[in-house]
């Protein structure tokens, strides 16, 4: 989804300070453009993320800020201009989903149809009912209807509103993967006719990888990186958001020479002799760096490999493996700790054992510089 | 028998006006966030702490022909308000206020933020929010509101005897009526009315307890 719906566009700057006892104050500072589609808000847990979507839906007052859909202004603390919550027409998916558990969810998805006729407001909800699929539960109250369901429900219940906005909290939380990509798929149906922006909060980075066409990073209150997935995810520039992005190899370095002309430079791993080769990054030599490395992307090797590419082939030696579902956690010791996946098939083949001694194998580029 | 009746008709319509007025005053005291809030609590709180006599002799002065609500009543309604049963309405209302206010506040404040939430950003202001999401979730809370308020009024006896004195099928409620008969030692008839009142106040007291254990809950997951 390009530049065709541009009017529609979701623009808002936010800045949105939080008291809260004990712990310092947050401050919430972001300017965010979300366009049709759906746009990927990642971070960790106390990012910001819920706040920026209160904000916006009218639920919060920031403390300075403008926010506009397409040529409307819902906020402009500067005009004095805060449209009310129930007029903001901006749909919300909770985390929590917050269906009335009182009502049916034939009630549910019609509560937001409060002016209309009631024929029109059968053929709606009888619409809604059927893309998403639950139209059989209409008699159910929520506490008699399983997870993924609610959650569909959920959903018809705010689109039904035919809102300029969609906001969803984590709104997947729960599933499994097949229904997951089910529910994501009614949803980027509905969309294509109505090509609204949506705001997709989560921390989980499978989800990112599914959905995002465009991914708004956020630590600490602050959009710290926004692009295409690939781009904002493989390149963290934050510790935590590193961590969140499931790099499970968080290193601290220095840096012992640069080589510009090849763009790279060598560090040594924490107090260790081990040495790597990583990106050019913008640092001195002698300077402290943080080195972001994925589990996967790291391979084991029983002999020093000859005649590869890969300039980091590292000796050490394994401390532990855990089997996880299908996957193999190593840990290996190299002066520095390493944590490796690999498949149970890949421990049999080359039978791993504790204490056994192993080779790391490391492209340049899967390390990754964060500051 | 006739201040049985007398003292049911009177509870019920204290009942009834309390949760009227209790629930805006509760809703406000549940969500407001202004910072003397404590105030008007403690306001709300005062008639449990409070002795009858005290409120009751307060009440008299105000209702008499020289206080303030006493001369409106005399304006609006040509006679006066004390030793009447309009008086004793409003006597009681005082007095069971925090028995209808408090578990208000306490089933409002129980509803989950985030349903207001969702019927906010779903179109709704605060009073179809009030209707359709917060009164229907606070069904245990206003089913004990009226109960409580109705079994309090029931067996009130300083403040009605401050206001309303003893005039038989005008302010002699059961329990002054109790207390008539115990003083000319009529045990016996004494003895039916206190078990009367025994009964339903026990009764009373099983349904307050019955709603809070949501038995009544037709939505909650089974």
């Amino acid at each position: 989804m390009g530049g065709e719906v541009n009017g529609k566009m979701l623009i808002a700057q936010i800045r949105k300070e939080r008291r809260s006892a004990g712990a310092s104050n947050f401050v919430l500072d972001v300017s965010v453009e979300v366009s049709p589609g759906i746009t990927i808000l990642f971070g960790a847990s106390g990012a910001g993320k819920s706040t920026l979507l209160d904000c916006v839906a009218g639920l919060l007052r920031p403390g300075q800020g403008r926010i506009v859909t397409g040529t409307d202004v819902l906020f402009d603390s500067d005009a004095r201009i805060n449209v009310p919550a129930p007029k903001r027409r901006i749909a919300y998916v909770f985390q929590t989903l917050a269906l009335f558990p009182h009502l049916t969810a034939e009630e549910n998805v019609a509560y937001g149809l409060k002016d209309l006729r009631e024929e029109e407001r059968r053929e709606r909800v009888d619409a809604i009912l059927k893309a998403f699929r639950v139209e059989k539960l209409r008699k159910q109250k929520p506490g008699e209807i399983s997870g993924g369901e609610r959650q569909r429900i959920a959903l018809a219940r705010s689109l039904i509103t035919e809102p300029r906005v969609l906001l969803l909290d984590e709104p997947l939380t729960g599933l499994d993967a097949e229904l997951k990509a089910a529910l994501v798929d009614d949803l980027r149906a509905w969309n294509t006719a109505k090509g609204i922006p949506i705001l997709y909060v989560t921390h989980s980075r499978d989800e990112v990888d599914a959905l995002g066409e465009r991914v708004i990073a956020l630590d600490n209150g602050r959009v710290v990186s926004a692009g295409a997935p690939m781009e904002v995810l493989n390149a963290p520039r934050r510790k935590k958001l590193a961590q969140a992005a499931g790099f499970e190899n968080l290193l601290s370095a220095t840096v012992l020479d640069l080589r510009e002309a090849d763009g790279v430079m060598r560090v040594r791993l924490g107090d260790s002799a081990c040495e790597i080769e990583v990106p050019l990054g913008y640092s001195a030599i002698g300077s402290r760096v943080q080195v972001a490395i994925r589990a996967g992307d790291i391979l084991l090797a029983t002999e020093r490999p000859q005649g590869l590419s890969a300039r980091n082939i590292i000796k050490g030696q394994i401390v532990s493996l855990e089997q996880r579902g299908t996957m193999v956690i190593a840990r290996v010791d190299s002066g520095a700790l390493f944590v490796v996946h690999i498949t149970p098939g890949a421990v049999r083949a080359l039978e791993l054992a504790a204490g056994k001694p192993v080779w790391l194998v490391l492209k340049t580029h899967s390390c990754h510089l964060v500051d | 028998m006739e201040a049985l009746w007398l003292s049911m008709k009177l509870a019920a319509c204290v009942a009834a006006i309390l949760l009227a007025i209790g629930m805006p005053v509760a809703y406000w005291l549940a969500y407001s966030n202004w910072r003397g809030k404590f105030l008007l609590e403690s306001v709300v709180a005062l008639p449990l702490v409070l002795p009858p006599t005290v409120l009751g002799f307060y009440a008299l002065v105000a209702m008499g022909p020289r206080g303030p609500l006493g001369k409106l009543w005399i304006a609006l309604f040509g006679h006066g308000l004390a030793f009447t049963f309009g008086g004793l309405i409003v006597a009681s209302v005082l007095y069971s206020f925090p028995f209808a206010v408090q578990p208000l506040i306490a089933s409002f404040e129980g509803v989950d933020r985030r349903l207001l939430d969702a019927s906010a950003v779903l179109g709704s202001g605060g009073l179809r929010t009030f209707w359709r999401v917060i009164l229907p979730l606070s069904l245990p809370g206003m089913v004990t509101a009226a109960v409580l308020s109705f079994a309090h009024t029931l067996g009130e006896f300083g403040v009605v005897l401050m206001v309303g004195g003893n005039l038989a099928g005008v302010t002699r409620t059961v329990s002054i009526d109790i207390y008539d008969r115990v003083q000319s030692l009529e045990y016996g008839e004494a003895n039916r009315m206190a078990l009367v009142l025994l009964a339903i106040s026990f009764a009373v007291l099983s349904i307050v307890y019955a709603v809070n254990r949501r038995v009544w809950m037709p939505w909650a997951a089974k």
